[in-house]
């Protein structure tokens, strides 16, 4: 279909500002931009028809099943759009005085107070704008802890190499050298080979619980053990917490610090790549080094204040991202003490049922009890017909459902990883299940066409490999 | 209470037989009883949604929603298009995940493909990504882009936003690098300070166009300083200027970086806001975060791919120059269609009326006895005056009258304020303004 | 797999040509390039730049992976060869006929296999 240059044309446009009512001043030629920005003209109707037809060819939760493994693709309640879309929190320039956004500062701290407990932490910022982010902070706390206590021989995060890709990342950006520690067979770390690697110059563990293969490590209170009685601190990632909220608290398990994926979790919307919020928690002895401002309870009210001379300073201007923070507050609101926890057994229970009922088909790469997530591997159907992962991934789009996360976690060959959530229906699943049966019956009986698939969707597989090696990266005018 | 989940309790039961259990709390069986939490959460308990929505209500009604804003300094109160509104809120748009499976993900795509084309005319640079969190961490990537081996030290004008400084720095002491802040002189970038402080180690230098002050700065001669001790060059935008101020791109940048706020997205205590960022194609393999190319599909049909992705964390892990993965996605929509409705004449229009409506608010303030335009520069919507009352009354006496006045701050022991002018303000709000000031003052 | 008599190879999969004494040219073998799939960009170092025994002198990149290119050698690169980088696809099309960087003034030799040891590794990872 067309870009939005190729519907513009010279001398359309939408009606929008009055005149301007003070004499005209122009800016000097010194500073004076020399070529246009070729930006579309369109009409309001050009414009409202292009961005319906862009929506008809995206797919969102809204639309169908959305088993994204370790993404945790959950129902966007509606009633949260509408609370942050209210002019008394959208209307709230950052720096207004303190006493003019009483309203903000106790979103802020409501939200903090709950959250803080159901992950068993202290503290909390809102800074962080993603789950990276929030990594990137977390981490940054660490370093801070250690180098306040003047221990620089600490330069290794400990990651197991089951991690998603954002852990290892991180920690270079923090400073700090990674140490890959191999999965047991069960898919929890290796004890033995973690104490191999564990000295004094470890910094901090980065884990999440239950892991990526969607298994929860029982050796959780030992692992934590072995690196603080090392010297270093342990690092959560919230990325799966949707399987075990509200039963069970990083704080109880001996982490010091933990993010939160608002956009997860907490029912926020992924925005097709964002806006999220990644919230950073933490325990005592590490609130002296959050982000500036610290923001929460001051006399009768609220205040903010930027005095914590430890802090590892900003990580975003302002705040963090506000109105997500009120989206999930309104939906911990609506969940309460009863919902939280009966939400994180629905999905457990979700992905039980659906792993069940696939287990005559499909292979799981770790059988018995799973969390929120299991992962299937295909590693056997490649070998014997040559479908792989991505074929059957492209088999379900033909179906209207969107595919599981592929290719991950790296340590499962041919994986698909299955995240229903507790969004879904037994309904929907039992109907999920029968399309992923259909697929993989279509491949056992045509292997061949399963490569040429996707052939209903808007476009058919594109050619990735042209795009890397002559990149196109924004229209061509001329 | 509401939990969103659909299955019933005969469904319930049903699922739980099919995997062998009778009791949903069985399947924590596995999880080491320590660590569970045998108790209820500290926290309320559910609600319906209409005690939600009275709830969320109440807290938002303790805000006070200022109908004048003359406040900035990062932030600012821009006409929002009704037509941008709707299209962002669209619930494809809106509960989509990022767009790994390109098939059924074409709308994104394109529009990220139409954002990344619009970024790069704006600021007249070659490659944009699909957006970071916002405009300081886009300034602190852009940093960490042009840090080599040997050199490490990234300098940064004293003029930029302090925000945006601090987040710079943290960034640079998480990758053990050093941040230097070049002085200023009479409000803006002191040349002579930047000759003398680059050297072979230095990795960059990043100014703010306008300035923290609203001030232009020299961008081009900067460049040239810049480049000529072999540093790569930043610069930090205002994306609303540059509908008629000089682009990054015509003043020889290597990184562009912006705060896309005032493209479409409304002041919301902070954000969600939008970090833009662009560079040359020199630079395109160096720039983190995801970015959309075109392509064609199996059938030869055009299409849109993410693309460059060895680039990022997910495949490269440690050896990933950030670890960015979730961006602002939606907001980039917003600023799309912002553009799309604007169209280049409305921008500079919109552009023109902030520079005339700060020029005018500036000399009607500059009027009032004792309040003085602090620096002489060329300024766009914002500038800065002295005020020779206290600020914290002034503001006081501004709220009564449904005004946010400018941002009070100290500089040298000397009380200054610095304001903001946008299309939003109407000359009758300024004259109101600059009545209650001269009430106040006289 | 095609092994090539004339080469030397290493246990990750580059081929290693010997010049003379102090000078080798390197490759990826065709084993590598067929499993890391359509290269699209290779990332190399720069004429006068040292490189280590043992350690990666660059990287290759398919579209969804990225793969270290390692140095068995230590030395300074003398030579890059400039047309991959612009076709990064010749490496697919002819492997062993496609040298990545030319290294002089060796100073050190790794551990590098004879085209029989290779051919042995091959068998052990299929």
């Amino acid at each position: 279909m067309e870009l939005v240059f190729e519907l513009s044309k010279e001398g359309r446009g939408c009606d929008l500002l009055p005149s301007c009512d003070v004499p005209e001043t122009a800016i000097s030629e010194k500073f004076a931009r020399v070529s246009a920005p070729r930006l579309p003209q369109l009409s309001e109707t050009d414009i409202s028809r292009h961005y319906t037809k862009l929506a008809s060819r995206t797919f969102g939760v809204n639309k169908g099943f959305y088993p994204l493994g370790s993404c945790t693709m959950k129902y966007n309640p509606r009633i949260n759009e509408e609370v942050a879309g209210l002019p008394g929190f959208t209307g709230i320039h950052p720096l207004q005085p303190e006493h003019t956004v009483q309203g903000c500062l106790e979103v802020m701290a409501k939200a903090e107070e709950y959250l803080c407990e159901i992950t068993g932490m202290d503290a909390m910022t809102f800074q962080p704008a993603a789950g990276a982010h929030g990594e990137f902070t977390g981490v940054m706390l660490i370093k801070a802890y250690h180098e306040k206590r003047g221990d620089i021989k600490r330069t290794k995060i400990i990651v197991p190499d089951s991690a998603h890709g954002t852990n290892p990342a991180t920690a270079v950006m923090a400073g700090y050298k990674v140490i890959n520690v191999p999965s047991d067979p069960e898919g929890g770390i290796d004890i033995e080979k973690l104490k191999a690697v564990v000295d004094d110059q470890v910094a901090g563990l980065m884990l999440t619980n239950p892991n990526t293969v969607g298994i929860f490590d029982k050796n959780i209170l030992e692992i934590t053990r072995i690196i603080k009685d090392a010297g270093g601190l342990c690092y959560y990632d919230g990325a799966n917490l949707n399987a075990v909220m509200g039963n069970v608290r990083p704080g109880d398990m001996g982490f010091d610090v933990v993010h939160l994926n608002l956009h997860k979790t907490f029912s926020t919307p992924h925005g097709g790549g964002g806006p999220g919020s990644g919230a950073v928690g933490c325990k005592k002895e590490l609130e002296e080094f959050l982000p500036k401002p610290c923001m929460g309870k001051c006399g009768e009210g609220y205040g903010m204040c930027c005095d914590r001379e430890n802090s590892i300073g900003k990580v975003k201007a302002f705040y963090g991202n506000f109105l997500v923070v009120v989206k999930a507050l309104a939906y911990i609101l609506t969940l309460g003490k009863e919902g939280i926890p009966e939400a994180s057994k629905m999905a457990v229970l979700n992905a039980n049922y659906m792993m069940q009922q696939l287990s005559d088909t499909y292979e799981a790469a770790y059988k018995g009890r799973c969390m929120h997530e299991f992962v299937l591997t295909l590693e056997k159907l490649h070998h014997e017909t040559g479908v792989s992962a991505l074929d059957i991934a492209k088999g379900l789009l033909d179906e209207g459902i969107h595919p599981p996360t592929m290719y991950f976690p790296l340590i499962v060959h041919e994986a698909l990883m299955v995240e229903p959530t507790e969004t879904e229906g037994k309904d929907t699943i039992d109907n999920v299940v029968a399309i992923f049966k259909k697929v993989y019956n279509e491949a056992m009986s045509n292997p061949e066409a399963m490569h040429e698939k996707p052939v209903k969707t808007v476009i058919r597989r594109p050619d990735e490999v042209r795009a890397a090696r002559e990149p196109v990266l924004r229209y061509n005018f001329d | 209470m509401g939990s969103y989940i659909p299955s019933t309790q005969k469904e319930r039961e049903e699922m739980l037989n099919a995997i062998g259990l009778d009791n949903i709390n069985q399947l924590y069986d596995g999880i080491p009883s320590q660590v569970l939490l045998h108790r209820e959460l500290n926290i309320p308990s559910g609600k319906s949604e209409m005690e939600v929505r009275a709830e969320m209500s109440a807290m938002a009604a303790k805000n006070t929603v200022f109908p004048h804003i003359f406040r900035g300094a990062g932030a600012y109160n821009h006409y929002i298009p009704s037509i941008v509104k709707y299209v962002s809120a669209k619930e494809e748009f809106v509960t989509a995940y990022t767009p790994y499976q390109a098939e059924i993900s074409q709308g994104v795509l394109q529009s990220i493909f139409e954002y990344q084309t619009e970024m790069c005319e704006l600021t007249g640079m070659d490659v944009s990504n699909a957006s970071v969190y916002d405009g300081a961490t886009a300034a602190a990537e852009a940093v960490g882009m042009c840090r080599e081996r040997k050199r490490q030290v990234a300098l940064v004008s004293a003029t930029t936003n302090p925000d945006v400084i601090e987040v710079i720095k943290t960034y640079c002491h998480g990758a053990n690098a050093t941040v230097e802040i070049v002085p200023e002189k009479d409000g803006v970038t002191d040349m002579e300070a930047l000759k003398s402080m680059l050297c072979e180690t230095s990795a960059c230098f990043y100014v703010q166009q306008p300035n923290y002050y609203g001030i232009f700065e020299d961008c081009e001669a900067l460049g040239e300083i810049t480049h000529a001790s072999g540093a790569k060059y930043i610069m930090g935008c205002n994306p609303i200027a540059l509908g008629i101020m000089k682009s990054p791109g015509e003043c020889g940048a290597d990184v562009a970086t912006a705060e896309g706020q005032p493209l479409g997205m409304s002041l919301a205590f902070g954000g969600p806001y939008l970090g833009i960022m662009a560079c040359t194609t020199a630079m395109m393999r160096k720039m983190p975060g995801r970015i959309v190319g075109e392509t064609v599909d199996a059938d030869g049909q055009r299409c849109y791919v993410l693309t460059l992705q060895a680039r990022e964390q997910h495949i490269r892990r440690e050896k990933a120059s950030s670890n960015i993965c979730s961006n602002q996605a939606l907001c980039a929509l917003t600023a799309t269609v912002y553009l799309a409705a604007m169209g280049p004449d409305g921008l500079k229009n919109v552009a023109s009326q902030c520079i005339s409506k700060a020029h005018y608010a500036a000399k009607e303030i500059a009027s009032v006895k004792g309040f003085e335009l602090k620096y002489g520069g060329e300024f766009f919507n914002e500038f800065v005056t002295t005020c020779p009352i206290c600020p914290d009354k002034l503001m006081g006496e501004l709220e009564k009258k449904g005004i946010l006045g400018g941002l009070p701050f100290e500089k040298d022991g000397e009380k200054l304020i610095l304001w903001c002018v946008t299309e939003m303000n109407s000359k009758a709000d300024i004259d109101m303004l600059v009545n209650t000031i001269k009430e106040v003052a006289e | 797999m095609n092994v090539p008599s004339n080469l030397m190879y290493t246990k990750t999969h580059e081929w290693v040509e010997i010049i003379d004494e102090k000078t080798v040219r390197t490759g990826l073998t065709a084993y590598a390039a067929e499993n890391l799939g359509d290269l699209v960009f290779i990332n190399l170092p720069e004429v006068g730049d040292s490189v280590t025994n043992g350690e990666a002198l660059g990287d290759v990149e398919s579209v969804k992976a990225v793969s270290d290119f390692m140095s068995y050698v230590t030395g300074e690169v003398t030579a890059v060869n400039e047309q991959i980088l612009d076709e990064p696809g010749t490496v697919n099309g002819d492997p062993f006929g496609t040298w990545f960087v030319e290294i002089g003034n060796v100073t050190e030799k790794g551990e590098l296999l004879t085209p029989e040891e290779y051919e042995k590794v091959l068998a052990e990872e299929a």
